[in-house]
């Protein structure tokens, strides 16, 4: 017979097993008596071991990037600490880190739900006015005139596409 | 609209005409939205928030469902004030005790309400009566496309709607609904039912009360996952879980009144009992007892147009909306007194029970 199986969250034996379906996906967790009702399981309404593999999963030891987020300054050692990111930004900072778990933490890795539409038309046609405002002054600078025409029709054409809803009301 | 004539105007849940669904008590949809470029609520300075706040409130103020609104800090709001908003479902507890920056506005029949600066920046919510998933989808759809107008959204095309924390990237979506499932608590069915929900990627949770005190049988079902499915499909599958648990419940009732009649209608019959002449009720003790004669009213031992007077009590009952109607601070034992004197006032004048047992009176 294998050797008694040790608990996840400690090392004494487990006596508590539990099998959980989320998302197609076996998990299987074993726990020690102390643990299992440390952690709530014994009350099956408090329970949901996707709750706790997502704990599992924000263990310190598994945290591996050494990043900090240039936006606002968050580390992954507040993450550990908090659970929580500090910014938007930070999901790019500490993409090594977050992709693992969502495998185990969702139904899939890729988003296929709504889209804010307005928000990125928006921000599409900012990103390309800037875009056009540095080509603008390049052309300027070594003296491309033509092409700084060129920037220049094409700004005004797309400002008047970003005014021309606020003169309609 | 000030916060005072809000709370003395009734709600979604305790206005007497809206009570629709016998084991469905209310749906209710949040989504979780961000700012672009800017640092989550728990991880900003005090400044960050004052501009989130009323770069919020402002966006919101023009929308169409919150043209009607009440729209204040959570530094403005008395304690007693955010308790009754908590028992109503309108704030969370994470956000009647947070720092500076946090507000909420909330419509005027107390539908809609979007909570600033909790864990994200815009927690919004939709909330109706009985069990209307696609109906809340399509409000709280419309009030967001709305919002995205005015506010740039922190998205990624991968990975949705981004949050503080990654357990609700994606849609950000959580819909829930609001159960009331006597029959399975009695013959000691709901460890199964959250077992097989749980499979299925639902949460369940006691309703009132914290963690899993389920006082009054009623539990809260929602998603636990939010990447990697659309909206519709979270809501399709919820749904059918809802459908099912419904069948179990009914299923349940139909088996005690085949086995244990008397035990159940003994059940209900003190419950009644208790209402109309007790001097000392606690809140759990009270909900206990409503959920013996709101499971009543669907068995035909009350009739059915009692039951908005329950489900309005499920609210009323609760020790903030007590303490509110004696507009002075109270004891918890004076709050019992309190709860029991109104609780007698509303049953003095209730249906009286008819138990039909074997299909005779
Ligand atoms: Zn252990
Ligand atoms: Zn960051």
């Amino acid at each position: 017979m294998a050797s008694p199986l040790k608990c996840d969250l400690c090392s004494n034996q487990a006596t508590v097993h539990l099998t959980q379906i989320v998302n197609n996906k076996v998990h299987k967790v074993d726990l020690c008596e102390s643990c299992a009702q440390a952690k709530g399981v014994t009350d099956p309404n408090g329970f949901s071991l996707a709750d706790l593999l997502h704990k599992d999963a924000l263990n310190p030891e598994n945290l591996t990037t050494a990043a900090r987020c240039e936006q606002c300054g968050f580390t992954q050692a507040d993450f550990k600490k908090q659970g929580r990111f500090g910014c938007p930004q930070c999901y790019a900072t500490f993409s090594s880190l977050i992709e693992p778990m969502l495998d185990n933490m969702h139904k899939g890795t890729a988003h296929t739900g709504k889209v804010p539409q307005k928000s990125l038309e928006r921000k599409t046609l900012h990103d390309r006015l800037t875009e056009l405002e540095s080509s603008l002054g390049q052309a300027v600078k070594t003296e491309r005139f033509e092409d700084a025409a060129r920037y220049r029709d094409e700004i005004s054409q797309l400002k008047q596409a970003v005014e021309q809803p606020k003169s309609a009301c | 609209m000030t916060i005072a004539s809000l709370l003395s105007t009734p709600s979604e849940l305790t206005d007497t005409a809206s009570s629709k669904c016998a084991i469905v008590l209310m749906t209710r949809i949040r989504l979780a939205r961000n700012l672009a470029g800017r640092s989550f609520p728990g991880w900003s300075r005090e400044a960050q928030r004052a501009e989130v706040l009323a770069v919020c409130r402002e966006a919101l103020s023009t929308t169409a469902p919150m043209k009607r609104s009440v729209s204040t800090t959570v530094a403005d709001l008395s304690d007693l004030e955010k308790q009754i908003l908590v028992e109503r479902h309108l704030i969370s507890r994470e956000l009647s005790g947070s720092k500076d920056g946090a507000g909420v506005v909330i419509n005027k029949d107390q539908t809609v309400s979007v909570m600033i600066n909790e864990e994200d920046h815009l927690r919004i919510q939709v909330l109706r009566a009985g069990f209307q998933l696609k109906k809340a989808w399509s409000v709280i759809n419309a009030l967001d496309t709305e919002l995205e107008e005015r506010l740039d959204y922190a998205y990624s095309a991968r990975l949705g709607y981004l949050t503080a924390c990654p357990t609700n990237l994606g849609t950000a979506m959580r819909a829930s609904a609001m159960m009331h499932l006597p029959a399975l608590v009695i013959s000691s069915q709901m460890e199964k039912v959250v077992r097989a929900v749980n499979q299925l990627g639902m949460v369940v949770r006691g309703l009132f009360g914290e963690g899993s005190d389920a006082s009054g049988s009623i539990f809260q079902i929602s998603n636990q996952t939010t990447l990697g499915e659309s909206e519709e499909e979270i809501i399709k599958r919820l749904g059918s879980v809802l459908e099912s648990i419904i069948e179990h419940e009914l299923n349940a009732r139909a088996k005690l009144l085949e086995t244990d009649a008397s035990k159940l209608y003994d059940k209900i019959g003190r419950a009644y009992g208790i209402l109309q002449n007790s001097h000392l009720l606690t809140s759990t003790e009270a909900m206990n007892l409503l959920s013996l004669l709101r499971l009543g009213i669907d068995l035909n031992v009350f009739p059915e147009d009692s039951r908005a007077v329950i489900d309005r009590l499920f609210i009323e009952a609760q020790p903030g909306h007590i303490q509110n109607v004696a507009k002075h601070d109270l004891e918890s034992m004076q709050r019992d007194v309190l709860r029991a004197d109104k609780l007698r006032a509303e049953f003095a004048a209730f249906a009286k029970p008819t138990f039909i047992i074997n299909g005779q009176n």
